[in-house]
């Protein structure tokens, strides 16, 4: 007993050591240094096109880096790639375990991944010789669901999972390269820099970690959300991290000063964050909630200027293109809707 | 490279992960949040011009318009 007694007091000294530390540098807050820019106005962004095909609840999307294909994931058992502006359906890719909570379109635009309570990721070949898609490789050694997928390249992916690990796996070989271990309940989503040095991930411990990728350790964890953190992203320039939780807040963190710089609530907001995606220049957040609506805000001015309103259930997921021309949304309502 | 399973890892175990990941993260050096929040400024504003959420786009320019109606001249 003495020594659990000892680890714990140890933790608690080098924790205040880092609380005492993130204060000395504080010496402003994103909204006193915002203060004297122009809010950005009302946003009214407006239903271009509906992706309708999905049978049941839509759980993922993701853009490709084209930002016209995006790849969908449902419940019903499949895989959709989608021509957003045709709105044709380019695959429909049956899947073999329907429980699937994420997809993943690769960078190159050649694979597309998913996964979830069968605790594998699968990886599927979109450009295969005869035509037909068919799975290239199926990554099994989590202990849990898989909650969320992001391509490095062709050869690697990172996973996340119910385990509490994030794995970064070869594609070819099938194998574990690295497991990221440090959280002390389940990963639920998971974001690549966009460097691809490092990736963050938020889990059901409130906590947000950074993660280097080739050293295979994390650097920083971040703290102050008071639920499990759903959703994760980067703020574009790869320096701060936008996080999204069960506690109805966005939160986002700046990596050089290793803390919270703006927290994004309304008393009226009392459902959790379930998806998130900041636009291309990072002026505004967008966020899916419980309560079927898409909230959009200022990150700089810390107000809601927006709210897309069209979905007849829980947005799932949320994704604004790489060219930052369009946003799409995927709802339990088995809809996907893009926005600009 | 085995899965590290957490349900297997004794609560000693994890007090111990947690303080030698304290112990790295301690040592971080920690940037000004006012030169932070300069650049999260900065970046916005080089973009946001271009930033077609913000600003809005034509009809014309706009590669999701909704399709229109024929017109037979």
């Amino acid at each position: 007993m003495g020594e659990m007694e000892e680890l714990r007091k140890e933790a608690e000294s080098l924790k205040d050591q880092i609380t005492a530390a993130r204060k000395t540098v504080q010496d402003t807050t994103l909204q006193e240094a915002a203060a004297g820019i122009t809010a950005v106005g009302r946003v009214q962004l407006k239903t271009r096109k509906t992706l309708r095909g999905h049978l049941a609840k839509i759980y993922a999307m993701h853009w490709g880096a084209d930002s016209t294909l995006c790849v969908s994931a449902s419940q019903d058992g499949k895989l959709i790639v989608w021509d957003s502006i045709t709105t044709n359906k380019v695959n429909a890719i049956p899947l073999k375990s329907s429980w699937v909570m994420t997809c993943a379109y690769a960078p190159s635009g050649n694979l597309v991944a998913c996964g979830g309570l069968d605790n594998m990721c699968s990886i599927y070949n979109l450009k295969g010789k005869d035509g037909n898609v068919k799975v290239m490789r199926e990554l099994a050694a989590h202990t849990g669901y898989l909650s969320c997928c992001r391509f490095l390249s062709d050869t690697e992916i990172i996973t996340s999972s119910g385990d509490c690990t994030c794995v970064l796996w070869d594609i070819e070989t099938g194998t574990e390269k690295t497991i990221f271990a440090g959280h002390l309940g389940d990963c639920m989503s998971l974001a690549v820099s966009p460097d691809f040095k490092f990736f963050i991930s938020g889990a059901c411990d409130f906590t947000a970690k950074l993660w280097d990728i080739r050293e295979a350790q994390c650097r920083q964890t971040f703290s102050g959300h008071e639920s499990d953190i759903n959703a994760i992203g980067f703020f574009p320039n790869g320096n701060a991290v936008i996080t999204g939780s069960d506690d109805a807040t966005c939160k986002l963190y700046d990596l050089r000063a290793d803390q919270e710089l703006n927290t994004y609530q309304d008393s009226s907001i009392m459902c959790g964050v379930t998806s998130l995606a900041p636009s291309v220049s990072g002026r505004l957040l967008l966020a899916g909630y419980d309560d079927f609506n898409v909230n959009i805000w200022d990150t700089l001015k810390s107000e809601r200027v927006g709210v897309l309103a069209g979905h007849d259930n829980r947005v799932s997921c949320i994704g604004v293109s790489s060219d930052g021309m369009a946003c799409c949304t995927g709802s339990w309502d088995s809809f996907l809707k893009i926005w600009n | 490279m085995p899965v590290i399973n957490v349900d297997d890892l004794t609560d000693k175990d994890k007090a111990l992960m947690e303080v030698n990941q304290l112990k790295i993260e301690v040592k971080l050096e920690r940037w000004l949040t006012s030169k932070c929040c300069e650049e999260i400024k900065d970046y916005i504003q080089a973009g946001v011009d271009e930033d077609t959420l913000v600003k809005g786009i034509s009809e014309e320019k706009n590669p999701f318009k909704e399709k229109g109606g024929c017109v037979v001249c």
